[in-house]
Parts: C-alpha cells; sequence; structure tokens
C-alpha cells in the first residue's frame, strides 16, 4: 500500500484530506507542523507528503527545503495543499522541489486528478 | 411534464442536435430547463412547451443548448492525450514536413479545453516558430459554451482537473480567483458554433478529430452518420480520437483501432500499423 504524510496545521483537514487518500488505497500518518513533519520522515520517508504552506514552528516551504537535503529527501512526491494560490508562491515551491501544487479549497477530485499527475494514481 | 410534453421536447431535441433524452433523466432535464425558463420567464415547464409548440426559434435554440452535457476537463482522459502527443503527432508532423501545415479539429469543445489542451501540447513542440501554419478549429452545438472557449477564463476548480501545475503557471494568469489562457494559445485555436448534424463541408482535410464524449448522446444512426462524415474528412493518414466510453464497433468500418493508443483510430490497418509502432 501506498503511504502518505499530511502535513497541515488544521486537525480538520488533516482529517479531511487522510479520508480522501484512505479511500484512495493510501496508507496515511499526520504531522501539524514542519518539525513534526521532519521527525515523521526520518523515521519512516513516505511516498508521498500533502504539504501546508503555512503552519506555526516550521513552515512548508522551510520543511520542504530541509526535507531534499535529507539523506532520501529527494524520494518523496511533494504536492503542497495550500492557500497560498498566487503564481508567486507556485513558482517557489516548485524552485524548492515541490512536485505539484493544490490551491485550497479542495475536492477528492483534485486531489486524485493531482496524483495522477504525479504517477500516484 | 407530461408524456406528451415529454415526447414532443424529445424529439425536438433529437430532430435539432441528435440528442436522445430518456425519461429516466427527467428530473435533469427539468432542472436544467430551470435555467431557460427563467431566462425566458416561463411559471412552468406545461408553459415552455406550449410555446416550443407554437415554433419559437430562439426558445427552442435555448433549450436545446441548455440539454446538452458540457462537462469537460483539462487533459480529460489522460492516456489518450498521451497516446496523441507521443504516437500521432510525431507521425503527422513526419508526414506533414513538406507542407508545414496542421489541421485539428475538436468537435463538441464545451468549455474549451479539450482545444486548449491540444494547443498546449503543439506549443511546447514550437511548430509556429519552425514557421508550421496550425489551423485548430473547436466548435461546439452551444454559443454559450462558444463565448466562454473565446473567453478563455476558468475556475479555480476547473484548472486543477488535469492541468499539471507547471502548465497553468506556463499557460494561464491569475485573474481574482480565477486563471485566463494566454493570448498565444488563445489565438491558436478559432471557436465556431456548429450543430454536428450539419454538413461538414468547411472541415476539409482534418489531420486529426477529437470527437470525445458526444456520440453517446445520440443513437445509434446520428452516431454512424457523425463517424462517416467524420471519415469523409479526414486525411487518409489521419487519426480520430473518441471519449473513453466511446468506439466505432457496430457503427462505421471506416476506422481501424490504434494499438497502444487508447481511444484512437485511422482510417487503415497500415496506418494504424504505423502509429501503433
Amino acid at each position: 500500500m501506498k503511504n502518505c504524510l499530511v502535513v497541515d496545521d488544521s486537525r480538520v483537514i488533516r482529517k479531511v484530506a487522510c479520508r480522501i487518500l484512505q479511500d484512495l488505497k493510501f496508507d496515511t500518518a499526520e504531522a501539524e507542523d514542519g518539525i513534526a513533519a521532519l521527525q515523521s520522515c526520518r523515521q519512516r520517508m513516505p511516498q508521498l507528503i500533502l504539504l501546508d504552506w503555512n503552519m506555526p514552528n516550521m513552515n512548508g516551504i522551510e520543511f520542504l527545503k530541509t526535507l531534499r537535503k535529507e539523506r532520501n529527501g529527494q524520494q518523496p512526491v511533494v504536492v503542497f495543499c495550500t492557500t497560498e494560490n498566487d503564481v508567486s508562491h507556485i513558482t517557489e515551491a516548485l524552485s524548492a522541489g515541490a512536485n505539484e501544487y493544490i490551491m485550497k479549497p479542495f475536492d477528492r477530485e483534485i486531489i486524485e486528478a493531482k496524483l495522477a499527475e504525479v504517477g500516484l494514481m | 411534464m407530461t408524456p406528451d410534453d415529454f415526447s414532443f421536447l424529445a424529439q425536438m431535441v433529437r430532430r435539432r442536435a441528435g440528442l436522445v433524452l430518456t425519461e429516466k433523466k427527467l428530473h435533469l432535464i427539468e432542472s436544467r430547463l430551470s435555467t431557460v425558463m427563467r431566462r425566458f420567464g416561463f411559471r412552468s415547464t406545461d408553459a415552455l412547451v406550449k410555446e416550443l409548440r407554437h415554433g419559437r426559434e430562439t426558445l427552442a435554440r435555448a433549450v436545446t443548448e441548455v440539454l446538452t452535457t458540457n462537462e469537460s476537463s483539462f487533459f480529460r482522459d489522460r492516456a489518450a492525450f498521451e497516446a496523441f502527443r507521443e504516437r500521432v503527432l510525431p507521425r503527422l508532423i513526419e508526414a506533414r514536413a513538406e507542407t508545414k501545415r496542421l489541421r485539428i479539429w475538436s468537435a463538441a469543445c464545451a468549455a474549451g479545453q479539450e482545444a486548449y489542451s491540444i494547443a498546449m501540447l503543439l506549443d511546447d513542440l514550437k511548430l509556429q516558430a519552425q514557421g508550421w501554419s496550425i489551423d485548430l478549429i473547436a466548435t461546439d452545438l452551444s454559443a454559450e459554451m462558444i463565448a466562454r472557449s473565446e473567453e478563455g477564463l476558468y475556475s479555480h476548480f476547473e484548472v486543477q482537473r488535469g492541468l499539471a501545475i507547471r502548465r497553468l503557471v506556463a499557460h494561464f494568469s491569475q485573474e481574482g480567483g480565477s486563471w485566463r489562457i494566454h493570448e498565444n494559445l488563445r489565438r491558436m485555436v478559432s471557436f465556431h458554433q456548429f450543430n454536428l448534424l450539419d454538413s461538414y463541408g468547411w472541415l476539409d482535410d482534418l489531420d486529426a478529430v477529437f470527437c470525445r464524449n458526444v456520440l453517446i448522446y445520440f443513437d445509434q444512426k446520428t452516431k454512424a452518420s457523425v463517424l462517416d462524415k467524420i471519415a469523409e474528412m479526414l486525411t487518409p493518414d489521419g487519426a480520430l480520437v473518441l471519449g473513453n466510453s466511446e468506439a466505432v464497433t457496430g457503427l462505421s468500418t471506416a476506422f481501424v483501432p490504434v494499438d497502444r493508443a487508447p481511444n484512437t483510430y485511422a482510417k487503415t490497418k497500415t496506418i494504424a500499423q504505423r502509429l501503433a509502432s
């Protein structure tokens, strides 16, 4: 089974995203900020990371830049999932190594379409 | 709606656009008719159908348009687009190296996503910079859909279905919460209101035809007629791309499926083999 780490400081968003991903046959884990996400990745590198931008302690872009320097940190497919919907944020995320980008609000169809884009559907 | 009114409506829509309405979809039909009723000031479907029986053309056209399905997305049915990019386009470009001319038709373009998806694939190849003439024609029965296509403005949800984020950033500009297709792609496509039941005379010498997710709404006879007309307009080495749930089996002998290219058809076995190789 494919596995996904959902990183978002909103418990509700994590729950909704996890439910959709589980329906799509993903094994899910959760983290509430970048630091918790890094700890989780160091224990077990996931295949997919669904990543919020604005979070306390360590935000999404800082997490991504750190992740990509970690051992095996190039492996996970990282899909941003954020309300930061402008071109400059999208471009910054892609430059930092994001594979795809979901603009909130999202639904199951969007998640499915984006996972198809990155070859995980 | 009375059975008699439904029967009148179904016959009218079949005659005008080839669409087959069934009573199983009565709820959906009534829901769609409600927008026309509001627009023309009718309080009931009875009153609407009564007016249609008097032969009011603008109303009949509006009713026909509203009963067509306009669901679409960018790069819908990814595998078909991949096959077009990897197999069909390279063969066509090779075959047209001297004339440097490509003519492609998106036959039921809805809000334009299919035509713009094809435009993006062509733009990737930078053919126009190499002196190619690209004729990308997109048609739809609905005037409203043609207007939307020409506007090229898509919602947050529309651009996230089938469109890779890099393509979004490369080919669209943000306008508030919406995204507008760039002018260079907009100019690549010419949009026209067109009924697939009409004459295809102006659509000659087509190198590829995308006729997707529209045959499913027609009866067998109309499907066969549309396929025959497409076959006449398609160049001998051209390709036809249908929707996921559509096929030519039992409808037309003019097409041969292309192996390893989902939903793609050629006019001869030789061309089908060439496209599959």
